[in-house]
């Protein structure tokens, strides 16, 4: 089933990857243990910082999620050949996000056996329910993709003509996913960090630039690891879009910085005097706000410069740059900000404690695992069809793909 | 079968794991004599027929939860006509079921259900101590604010009129300092030495008198007392 | 074994109507339900938390040890936290850095009741910003929407920090969120609010803001009030006489 027998067969290193990830996975879930009988005391967050960690990793995954309409819009709307071999790397990659997500939110909750009483009550009103909504269609849908189009592939037909409205769905169901994330905290009275029109193309434009170079660098890890070469002219559209993404990005965080501090309005301007240089003695964010804006700075002409661009090792730095930046940004910086001034004006301290590190470090772990079986299985079907005989009766060299719509 | 010995072995283990309940409760001696629950001492009408107890009392709970939560229904007919007042607390136990043990708990223990969160918030009567356990009427209605002297609970701090109140000189934090306050004592670390007056920044909300130049926080006998309320 | 069906029309039929009953009370009788706090009564003696205290013993609101995990329904403020608009160097002196009570604003347009994904907190006909602890999931999104700090968190069992419990209100387990609820359950009895008993300065009024010779529209028509943040929209129903 789902072709799993693939991805228990593997070399010596692939199992001390997946036995190192599941130790991982071990400690956190003991972690989760102790969150789950002690209460999310455990944790750093407090009165004035009721979200922290978890909650910001959620809110980054999201737009990792989202990213694979980077892959599949071009490829399906547009027949864009270069992206036929790698749609399926972005939807999986999509499906190990949206699960990390939803973990992130479960073990954020105060009472986690009543995840239920979101279905069982749905409120419309509420944008936590269409969050919890958007994401279990995303997930479901991006399943079913996966799921048909490998199957197809492997048995080397072309997938069945249905999965094609549900493909094209996907496409702006990506995009909702993030706005609704953005919609979370974007629509909030109190919280002047984040009460703002360009939240959710900012959560965008970030999102486009992180999940992409996140895949190129599974690609390039998945070229060295196996005989898979997603080829050179997928990574470098890959890295185009980055770029473009990118530089979208820096424009409109710069504009948000132009907005607090033109306008000199305190309750804006708070939040980025805290970040920037800390407040009455408490500068827990400074470092990360810093590094977070030098590595997008640096990373930018690293894009730009196209030499820089086709140079593949300096990409994977670039790639590695854009990440940390983003992933600091929307994963440490953002949330913790938006808390501080709280709304009666106390600035507080936050850090992790151990089980809350740990029980974060699972939740990658449970996505680095996702990621490693889902490749592992779909390299394997595509390498026993390039060698005829073994598997698919297709000769190798013509993966079947699903027409484009024009 | 030159296995026979390790298969008949295992089998046997395997049948002893598997009846182990049964010969284990025989040899105890454990009957399948029912709990052996205590009826309450005052009232013989329950709120619904046995049967309907015995088979559906959580959906009941439930219903009055809804009803008195969601919808503050605090009434209750009883098929024989009888009114009630909804309170788990207050009615269900302080009127009938006075001890959990000798009724719920003998059921629920013996058919092994432990009953979902209500207790890890619902308060078993026998956890109040005798100063509020008076409120055992204040579930009931009674005249509005007029403080009779049966006054306990809630209101006692209204008239002042209980020991943990007593008369305290004025302006300065009362020994009955709790809840947000009791970080206005002192000791605190998070209260730093305290510059009259000034941006007290990084202690708002409750703990906002924790330091700062307000009276609830002057010079007063340091860390006497306990920080929760006596 | 069930109920007769008789009995079960009874119940069922008994409880629809009472909330029938009370939905025609709310319409021909409306009720809306507000607070006005003398700030200036209330500073007469600083170092009364007497409201306070009658609040937390009600409701089994813990103390807990460690300060930024602290739950209150009821607290002081100093009076640039509680009105960060007014903030200037030259507040009067009846009002700089002095206390002013702040609690849960059971506002009109209540964002907290926007946001939350299972209706734990919702607004009653009758203004209170309601809470259902059975159904709270503790995603505290709520928390994050209110623009007043109003609600707190359980980050722990608050058993252990309740030394006594009052019979009269059940506590509430760790991983929901709590706030001020206008003693909901005094107001079925026809009683005020506990904070409001409490005050031996008469400094907190509670009434119905729909009915125009109640003390509070008394009050709100003689004396000038401010509300918190009013520049929100929240239409905050907790006036102060400053």
């Amino acid at each position: 089933m789902f072709m799993f027998e693939k991805a228990i067969t593997g070399s010596r290193r692939y199992w001390l990857w997946v036995l190192a990830l599941m130790a991982l996975l071990g400690l956190g879930l003991l972690g989760w243990l102790h969150q789950f009988q002690q209460g999310l005391g455990v944790t750093g967050l407090n009165r004035d910082i009721s979200w922290g960690l978890y909650i910001a990793q959620f809110t980054f995954l999201v737009g990792v999620a989202a990213s694979a309409v980077m892959v599949v819009l071009p490829y399906y709307l547009h027949n864009f050949k270069a992206f036929a071999r790698i749609t399926i790397l972005g939807e999986f990659l999509a499906i190990s996000a949206v699960t990390m997500c939803m973990l992130f939110v479960f073990v954020d909750m105060g009472q986690p056996t009543r995840v239920l009483n979101m279905m069982l009550h749905p409120t419309l009103n509420s944008i936590m329910f269409w969050d919890f909504v958007s994401l279990g269609g995303y997930l479901l849908l991006n399943g079913v993709i996966a799921l048909v189009t490998l199957s197809a592939e492997r048995k080397g037909v072309a997938p069945p003509a249905w999965i094609k409205p549900v493909i094209l769905l996907s496409i702006p169901w990506a995009v909702s996913i993030h706005t609704v994330t953005a919609f979370l905290y974007s629509g909030l009275p109190g919280r002047s960090l984040w009460l703002t029109a360009i939240l959710a193309p900012r959560f965008l434009a970030s999102a486009f630039s992180a999940g992409p170079a996140l895949l190129i660098l599974l690609c390039l890890v998945i070229r060295k690891l196996t005989r898979f070469d997603p080829g050179k002219e997928p990574i470098q559209k890959l890295a185009l879009i980055v770029t473009y993404a990118m530089l979208i990005n820096v424009f409109f965080v710069a504009m948000e910085f132009f907005t607090a501090f033109y306008s000199q309005i305190p309750e804006h301007l708070e939040h980025f005097h805290y970040l920037l240089h800390g407040l009455e003695g408490s500068a827990g964010l400074v470092p990360w706000m810093w590094v977070s804006m030098t590595l997008a700075v640096v990373a930018l002409p690293l894009l730009i410069v196209p030499r820089a661009r086709r140079n593949e090792k300096v990409l994977a730095l670039t790639c590695g740059i854009v990440f940390l930046s983003l992933w600091i940004d929307k994963g440490i910086i953002l949330i913790v900000g938006g808390f501080v001034p709280s709304p009666l004006g106390a600035v507080t301290a936050y850090a992790p404690t151990l089980p809350e590190l740990a029980i974060t470090l699972a939740i990658w772990a449970l996505g680095a695992l996702m990621i490693t079986v889902f490749y592992k299985i779909a390299l394997s079907v595509r390498e026993s069809l390039e060698e005829p005989g073994t598997d698919g009766s297709v000769p190798a060299g013509t993966l079947p793909s699903v027409p484009a719509v024009h | 079968m030159r296995d026979r010995g390790i298969i008949l072995t295992g089998l046997a283990l395997f049948l002893g794991l598997v009846t182990f309940p049964a010969w284990y409760n025989l040899a105890r001696g454990a009957t399948s004599r029912g709990p052996d629950i205590k009826l309450p001492a005052t009232e013989k009408q329950c709120v619904a027929p046995t049967a309907y107890m015995r088979a559906s009392h959580m959906d009941l709970l439930v219903d009055w939860r809804e009803q008195v939560v969601r919808e503050g229904n605090r009434t209750y007919r009883a098929p024989d006509g009888k009114v009630y007042t909804v309170s788990l607390t207050g009615t269900c136990m302080l009127k009938c079921h006075t001890v959990k043990e000798d009724f719920c708990d003998r059921c629920h223990n013996y058919a092994a259900v432990r009953s979902p969160y209500c207790w890890d918030c619902h308060v078993d009567p026998k956890l109040v101590k005798p100063l509020a356990h008076g409120s055992a009427a204040a579930s009931e209605p009674r005249p509005s604010g007029s403080g009779s002297s049966t006054l306990a609970g809630p209101l006692a701090y209204a008239r002042g009129s209980v020991s943990a109140s007593e008369p305290r000189p004025s302006g300065s934090g009362s020994s009955t300092l709790a809840g947000p306050l009791a970080y206005a004592r002192g000791s605190v670390s998070a209260s730093e030495p305290r510059p009259s007056g000034s941006g007290s920044s990084t202690l708002a909300g409750p703990l906002a008198y924790a330091r700062g130049s307000v009276s609830a926080s002057e010079p007063r006998p340091s860390g006497s007392g306990s920080r929760s309320a006596p | 074994m069930t109920i007769t069906r008789q009995a079960f029309f009874r119940m069922t039929g008994l409880a629809a109507l009472a909330q029938a009953g009370r939905r025609l009370m709310a319409a021909v009788a409306p009720r809306r339900w507000a607070m006005v706090v003398d700030a200036q009564k209330c500073l007469r003696d600083q170092g009364c938390t007497r409201c306070i205290q009658a609040c937390h013993r009600a409701h089994n609101v813990p103390t807990l040890p460690r300060p930024n995990h602290q739950v209150a329904w009821i607290w002081k403020e100093r009076y640039e936290r509680a009105f960060p608009s007014q903030r200037n160097e030259y507040t009067a002196e009846t009002f700089k850095d002095k206390p002013v009570l702040v609690l849960c604003n059971h506002c009109d347009n209540p964002p907290c009741v926007r946001v939350c994904p299972t209706r734990a907190t919702w607004k009653r006909e009758d203004g209170l910003v309601m809470m259902d602890w059975h159904r709270c999931i503790g995603c505290r999104y709520c928390v994050a929407a209110c623009p007043y700090g109003s609600r707190s968190f359980n980050w722990v069992d608050p058993r252990p920090h309740l030394p006594e419990l009052t019979a009269d209100f059940p506590t509430r387990s760790k991983g929901v969120v709590e706030k001020c609820t206008f003693c909901e359950a005094r107001l079925a009895q026809g009683r005020p609010p506990a904070c409001v008993e409490a005050c031996p300065d008469k400094a907190l009024v509670f009434g119905n803001l729909a009915d125009p010779d109640s003390e509070v529209r008394k009050l709100l028509r003689a004396r000038y009030t401010i509300r918190r943040k009013p520049e929100l929209g929240t239409q905050p129903q907790i006036f102060y006489i400053v």
